[in-house]
Order: structure tokens, then C-alpha cells, then sequence
């Protein structure tokens, strides 16, 4: 049995915003990683990816975001910008935290905010996880759980409908996993869509679950 | 625009501060240059007739030496998945840091020649006409080595490959970098002929390098 999920969402008129994969394959440097899977995740929902080591939660998300071709079946996202294709409108957050060491942290979010497009948000992005002292330090003296802290922040400063979580709770303490949550639920209440890998839970009350076999 | 801009600033911000490089490619050019007239000797007039090949292979080392940075810092820092997924064009964007980088290694190099011209007992007219044939060449030289740098960035260790692969493709503009410095010098081909093929070679080399670049990182990535 293909591991599927399913897809019920309440309709909300014609624009609404829904990213759907069609038995999607994936074959890494030989191996097939996954194969026959198919999911949908609709405006205001938070799919959980779980599966063990090596199931290829990763290589979905990076498939989902453009960063690796599928071998076979399709990945469509509706009800976004007709003109963008899917990885142009996604936030991509991988295990890496994309910040130059020698760029103070400010920098590091502006440069962000400038090439991803990022137009003015409400609030500064820096302060809503936690870094709002340390603006002026280079990126070279954070923590694992600060770096992970501003890489939230550019969630934030940038707005794309459909995240793509990759571990996102990894070296956050209880306080940044409340900040998290805190974007979550904001992004999902936006119309926002959500996909995350992880093994634990990730503090939100009502989540559907993509489970992998294992490879 | 601005997203390119941006990036543009960045690398530039990057390339000066600690660990960036920048004035490394100018410092190695400087060894490379004063080496040769100790393994030569104090043949005055030898070192004025090789001075200008000198200065050309000093550069492109000099050039070949920052390259692997252009794309493999962004590759190992997971900074290159973002950027796939921004809306600049990638070719545009690949672009971008090559103008980067040229300006924090190419320029350099640019300016440093008609000082090292000193050491190679170059007169006026030969370091102009050489540091002139620098300005023209050097882009093709960074253009030419981003296709190489973006093609090595998929491979283990690619950093490795990168020399043996960009340097055989700079063959042409060392030729005709080389032959407008002499033209301008000693004839008898006017300075014109030459230097107007290696001006070509950079432009070409401008349309033609980010779009290769671009092929290949897309290939590679997957």
C-alpha cells in the first residue's frame, strides 16, 4: 500500500491554495528512496512527514521545493501566483542554516529579505524570535540555537504560502520551540500551508501525519 | 533588481571581510611576479621581452585561485538552496557574483600589474599596454572559470578538478592577451587586431558563461 494522506479540506472558494503530489518516485544516487506517493495538503493545514532514518523525508521536502527532479509522477501547487513556479513559492528550511559567519546577524536577514523578495512585515522579524539584542553580532559567534532562531526569522520577513520544514525544532530550546509554534500557527491562520519532517512533535493541536516506510 | 543587487553587495561585503579573500589573488600575483627574476636572473632586457607573458600568467593564476569559492561557499553553507528557490533568474543571479567576484579579484589584479610592471623592467608604454589588456581580459577569465567553478560544485572535492578544467578553456585569452601587450610594445601587428579578438572573447564569454554556469548547477544539483 502506497503511503498516502488524506484529503479532505473544507472548500473555500476557487483561489484556494493547495499543494498536491501525484505518486511521486524518487531515486537517489541508485536507490529508490520512495515510490507511489501521494498526499495533499490544503490552505490552514500542517502535514507532518515522520518516518525512520533513510525514509526520505528530506529528499521530499527538497523535491517539493525544486531542488531535486522526481523521477516519476508530479507535484502541482494551486491557488498561488500563476506566475511562480512551486520553488519560487516556498520557504525552504533545510539542516543548513544559510548564514554567512563574517555577515553580522542583521545582515544576514536583510540580505535574505532583499533576494527572496521580501516585502515590509508587520513586525521586526528579529525581535519575534528572540535576536533583537544581537542585531550587530556577526553570525560567527551564535549559537546552533540562535543560528536556527534566525533562520525563523527569515520565515517571517519573506511571505510565502507553503513552508517546508526540515527539522525545524533541531537545536531550539523551550522557549524557541514556543516562538515556533507561535509562527506556525500565525503562517497556518494566513492561509498559510505547511510541511514538516520531524520525529517529535512540533506543538501544533491539529496535524495530519505523513508516515514513510522504511527505505 | 534589487535582489540582485543585494547579492551583488553581499559578495562584495563577504570577499573584504575576515576570511573573504579578496586581496589573496593580488598577494599571490605579487610572489608569482617577483619569483621570476630570481629563477631568471638579471637579464634586464630578457625580463622586458617575457614581462608582459609574465604578468598575463601571474593573473590568471592569481584568478584561478578564489574561483572555487564562487559557488562551493554557497553549496556547503546550504546559501545555494535558498537561491534556487528566489525568483531572480539563476543565470542572472550566477551573473551577478561573478561581477563580484571579478571586482574583488579581477580589478585587484588590474591595478597591481603596472606596480609589478616595475619589477619586470617594463617601461611606461609596455605596463599600460599590459595592465590595459588586463582590464579587457580578466572578466573572460572569471566568466570562463564560473561555467568551471559551477561545474565542479556536484563533484566530492570538485575544488580539486576546477584548475585542470578552467585553465585549458583560458587558452585563448592568453593568446591574444598577450599578443595586444606585445603588439603595443614591439609590433609589428597593430595593438588594434589582437586586442579587439580579446575584447570578443570577454563579451562572449559574459553572455555565454552564466548560462553554462546555470545549466550545469542544475544538472548537478540533482
Amino acid at each position: 500500500m502506497p503511503p498516502s494522506a488524506d484529503t479532505q479540506t473544507p472548500a473555500r472558494g476557487p483561489l484556494m491554495r493547495r499543494l498536491k503530489a501525484h505518486d511521486v518516485a524518487c531515486t537517489r544516487g541508485g536507490r529508490r528512496v520512495f515510490a507511489g506517493l501521494t498526499f495533499a495538503v490544503g490552505a490552514r493545514e500542517a502535514l507532518l512527514v515522520t518516518g525512520p532514518n533513510g525514509a526520505g523525508k528530506s529528499t521530499l521536502l527538497r523535491l517539493v521545493a525544486g531542488l531535486v527532479r522526481p523521477e516519476q509522477g508530479r507535484v502541482e501547487f494551486s491557488g498561488g501566483d500563476p506566475e511562480l513556479t512551486l520553488g519560487e513559492q516556498v520557504h525552504y528550511l533545510g539542516h543548513q542554516d544559510a548564514l554567512k559567519p563574517s555577515l553580522s546577524v542583521r545582515e544576514n536577514l536583510a540580505f535574505w529579505t532583499d533576494f527572496l523578495g521580501g516585502g515590509a512585515s508587520k513586525r521586526d522579524p528579529l525581535a519575534a524570535v528572540g535576536l533583537g539584542g544581537l542585531a550587530h553580532l556577526p553570525a560567527a559567534y551564535l549559537s546552533a540555537g540562535q543560528r536556527r532562531r534566525l533562520s525563523l526569522a527569515r520565515l517571517i520577513a519573506v511571505e510565502r504560502p507553503l513552508w517546508l520544514l526540515d527539522e525545524p525544532t533541531s537545536a531550539l530550546d523551550d522557549a524557541g520551540r514556543a516562538v515556533l509554534t507561535d509562527l506556525m500557527r500565525a503562517h497556518l491562520a494566513g492561509d498559510g500551508l505547511i510541511l514538516a519532517a520531524t520525529h517529535g512533535p512540533i506543538g501544533l493541536d491539529e496535524v495530519r501525519e505523513l508516515k514513510l516506510p522504511p527505505a | 533588481m534589487t535582489a540582485l543587487s543585494a547579492l551583488l553587495l553581499r559578495d562584495l561585503r563577504l570577499a573584504v571581510r575576515v576570511g573573504g579573500g579578496a586581496f589573496i589573488g593580488v598577494l599571490f600575483f605579487l610572489i608569482v611576479v617577483t619569483l621570476v627574476p630570481f629563477a631568471i636572473g638579471p637579464d634586464l632586457a630578457l625580463l622586458a621581452r617575457i614581462g608582459p607573458a609574465i604578468l598575463w600568467l601571474g593573473a590568471l593564476l592569481a584568478n584561478l585561485l578564489a574561483l572555487d569559492r564562487l559557488v562551493a561557499m554557497d553549496l556547503e553553507d546550504g546559501s545555494l538552496d535558498l537561491i534556487l528557490t528566489a525568483r531572480a533568474p539563476l543565470e542572472l543571479t550566477l551573473a551577478a557574483k561573478a561581477i563580484a567576484h571579478w571586482l574583488t579579484t579581477g580589478l585587484p589584479l588590474v591595478v597591481a600589474a603596472p606596480l609589478l610592471g616595475l619589477l619586470l623592467n617594463l617601461g611606461p608604454e609596455a605596463t599600460g599596454a599590459v595592465a590595459l589588456t588586463l582590464l579587457a581580459g580578466t572578466p573572460a577569465l572569471t566568466f570562463i572559470g564560473l561555467i568551471g567553478a559551477a561545474l565542479t560544485v556536484a563533484l566530492r572535492r570538485g575544488g580539486l578538478l576546477l584548475p585542470v578544467l578552467v585553465l585549458p578553456l583560458t587558452v585563448p585569452v592568453l593568446i591574444f592577451g598577450v599578443a595586444a601587450a606585445n603588439a603595443a610594445i614591439t609590433g609589428p601587428l597593430p595593438f588594434g587586431t589582437p586586442f579587439s579578438i580579446l575584447c570578443a572573447l570577454t563579451l562572449a564569454s559574459v553572455v555565454v558563461g552564466p548560462f553554462a554556469a546555470a545549466v550545469a548547477l542544475r544538472q548537478a544539483l540533482d
